[in-house]
């Protein structure tokens, strides 16, 4: 049994004057303590898809259909007594920026043992025990000090170590990091990244990463989603989608990396922008990007279909694959 | 957190300054003390002799410096009406105007919490939109129609509660009578610190309901709801915590602010306590009497404030106060 099996997740926002989808029909697995990337551009719906998994999404955010079964039970039926059990215990969340998640009145220590108490019956000096040990996990110089700081007093990269401490407090099956990186410096985004995987690896922890940076991807997980105007458009095994991208979209993704492009040379961009989420064309959503679409494209929405190794939610992947193939052997 | 307090010391001197020049300066243009001492029938050159004995015709600064060098030895001149020194006469008045203010600071501080936390997770519910509605309703209404309108429905109409004046008080030390440890006592200064309370709970609930909608959307609410924190630790633990921040520091404005307005709820409970005994100053041009009570309510006002601002820097760890002393 997977640890995590989500069916036709859909999300809306009521607006004040429509509602729009900001998740469309999503489904995946995930097995125990594998990794899996969830890649995209902003607005995409990766993080929508994190707090999902949570159930919580906040107003006027919602789910609006399909199931979550983590572990055999859905959270989407779930109470808000029951889902409190898991959140932070079975389930927990890295936010994306370590500047603002803490809370900056209540000190470390506070905010660890709390997390403690919230799922097991334990005293503080116990709870403090644990957390102390989970500090040093992740590194932290003097992780005893540490529990009478404010957050004020820690570095950035300081303070996602901590977080990551946090997550790990209850020794969950699954944690989902929100673009845990992207508010740090360059130097100590590759750290934290690297901790992430050596922690995960070691207590055989699922992770869901959410980012943007194929690159991390490529290092950190073993499956990936290409996400794109709420649905899933590629997925598959991270080698083959790095090596072999089907999907146009995802092509143009890492083609736009700089590592393929030559000094001097001007970053292959994709045209256009991802349509918002209230103006999704008919058809394929990346359709009027796509310098390989024809008018079936712009009618008809693609379905996510088994492709050779992956999955791939275009029309065209078959016509689009020979040329390559004909392209490298000429 | 020394020099941090030596500078605020400082400033509070500084500000205190000022007031004495502000109160001293408009002294000269309340009347002249003479008649209120002799009064009419006597002649132009016994006048003029009583002026020069009196100092009053030294020149504006030697006049100030001598009431300034008298007042930092805690004399503010005698009431012509009591013929008291004007120190005197407030502090007997003064706690029972303090009593007042207290009452009043009990019931807002009691009842802005609960009802702004309310609000502000259950902005949509019926209770919230009533307790905002009726929020707007005491802001609107001035405090000496809201004390003749309890007057008129408690006093009047029902005869539940007394329409004045303080009661059975019990004698605890000096000059200080309380209402507070007797139950006549309580039936008086409960209208009154209503009344007090009327404009000031309302802008409390207000102010913590923003502040506190603001802290729910905040990141690390939403961690600590994606760690299984309860709410009611994340309402009053997380957010609470921080909604109070900017609230202490308005509180500790506000807190001056309603010693001043002490002058309309005594006035028209017929309160004995200073605000009161200001009006009945104004009203015989009782000049030593006023500027006393000016700077009196002004040094009250910059040591809350004071106060206010050190429990602040206490309360706020990112506030360093050893760093905002250099």
């Amino acid at each position: 049994m997977s640890l995590l099996s989500v069916r036709d997740l859909s999300v809306k926002f009521a607006m004040r004057d429509q509602t729009v989808t900001a998740l469309n029909h999503i489904s995946f697995d995930l097995a125990k303590g594998e990794r899996l990337g969830i890649v995209g551009e902003s607005g995409a719906g990766k993080s929508i898809t994190g707090f999902a998994l949570m159930n919580l999404l906040s107003r006027p955010g919602f789910i609006d259909s399909g199931s979550i079964h983590f572990e055999g039970e859905d959270i989407v039926q779930m109470s808000e007594a029951q889902m409190r059990t898991i959140r932070g215990n079975r389930m927990a969340m890295i936010f994306q920026d370590p500047m603002v998640t803490l809370n900056p009145v209540l000190t470390i220590g506070q905010q660890m043992v709390e997390t403690l108490q919230a799922h097991r019956k334990l005293s503080k000096a116990e709870a403090e025990q644990i957390a102390i040990v989970k500090l040093r996990e992740v590194y932290i110089p003097s992780p005893e000090e540490r529990l009478g700081q404010y957050p004020h007093e820690l570095s950035g990269g300081m303070r996602q170590r901590i977080i990551i401490a946090i997550a790990l407090l209850l020794d969950p099956e699954l944690i989902i990091a929100d673009e845990p990186t992207t508010a740090l410096d360059v130097t100590i985004q590759a750290d934290i990244m690297e901790l992430l995987l050596e922690l995960c690896q070691s207590n055989k922890v699922g992770l869901i990463l959410i980012t943007h940076d194929l690159g991390v991807v490529s290092q950190m997980t073993e499956r990936t989603l290409v996400m794109y105007a709420g649905r899933i458009i590629e997925a598959g095994r991270t080698r083959e989608i790095i090596n072999d991208p089907q999907h146009p979209y995802t092509q143009g993704l890492i083609n736009a990396l700089p590592q393929q492009t030559l000094p001097g040379q001007r970053l292959k961009q994709i045209p256009g922008n991802m349509p918002g989420l209230d103006a999704v064309p008919v058809g394929c959503p990346f359709a009027p990007r796509c310098q390989f679409a024809v008018d079936h494209c712009r009618t008809t929405l693609p379905e996510l279909v088994r492709y050779g190794d992956v999955e791939v939610a275009c029309h065209e992947v078959n016509r689009l694959h020979e040329t390559r193939t004909e392209d490298q052997s000429a | 957190m020394l020099a941090y307090l030596v500078k605020r010391v400082f400033q509070a001197i500084a500000v205190m300054f000022a007031i004495s020049l502000i109160g001293f300066a408009i002294q000269d243009n309340l009347g002249d003390p003479l008649r209120e001492l002799v009064g009419q029938s006597v002649s132009e050159e016994v006048r003029q002799q009583l002026r020069d004995e009196l100092g009053l015709n030294d020149s504006f600064m030697t006049q100030y410096l001598r009431f300034a060098g008298n007042a930092l030895q805690g004399d503010l001149g005698t009431s012509y009406f009591f013929k008291e020194p004007a120190l005197d006469v407030i502090l007997k008045k003064l706690p029972a105007t303090l009593e007042l203010v207290m009452g009043a600071t009990l019931i807002i501080v009691g009842l802005s919490v609960p009802l702004g936390v309310y609000t502000a997770i259950k902005p949509n519910a019926i209770l919230s939109r009533i307790i905002m509605g009726v929020s707007i309703i005491g802001i609107s209404i001035p405090v000496f129609l809201t004390a003749i309108l309890m007057i008129f429905v408690f006093s009047v109409e029902y005869g539940w509660f007394p329409s004045f004046g303080r009661g059975e008080v019990v004698h605890v030390f000096g000059s200080w009578d309380t209402n507070f440890l007797s139950a006549d006592g309580w039936m008086h200064i409960l209208l009154p610190s209503v009344a007090l309370a009327s404009i000031m709970l309302p802008l409390f609930v207000r102010l913590i309901r923003a502040e506190m909608m603001e802290v729910l959307q905040s990141e690390y609410v939403k961690y600590a709801k994606a760690k299984g924190i309860r709410p009611f630790r994340i309402y009053f633990v997380h957010a609470l915590k921080n909604t109070l921040l900017p609230v202490i520091t308005v509180g500790g404005v506000q807190i001056g602010t309603m010693v001043a307005y002490t002058i309309l709820t005594e006035t028209v409970f017929q309160w004995p306590g200073m605000g009161f005994m200001f009006l009945e100053a104004v009203n015989r041009v009782d000049t030593p009497l006023i500027v006393a009570y000016l700077i009196v309510v002004g040094f009250i006002f910059v040591v809350t404030n004071t106060i206010v601002d050190l429990i602040y820097g206490l309360v706020n760890p990112t506030v360093n106060l050893a760093r905002m002393g250099a």
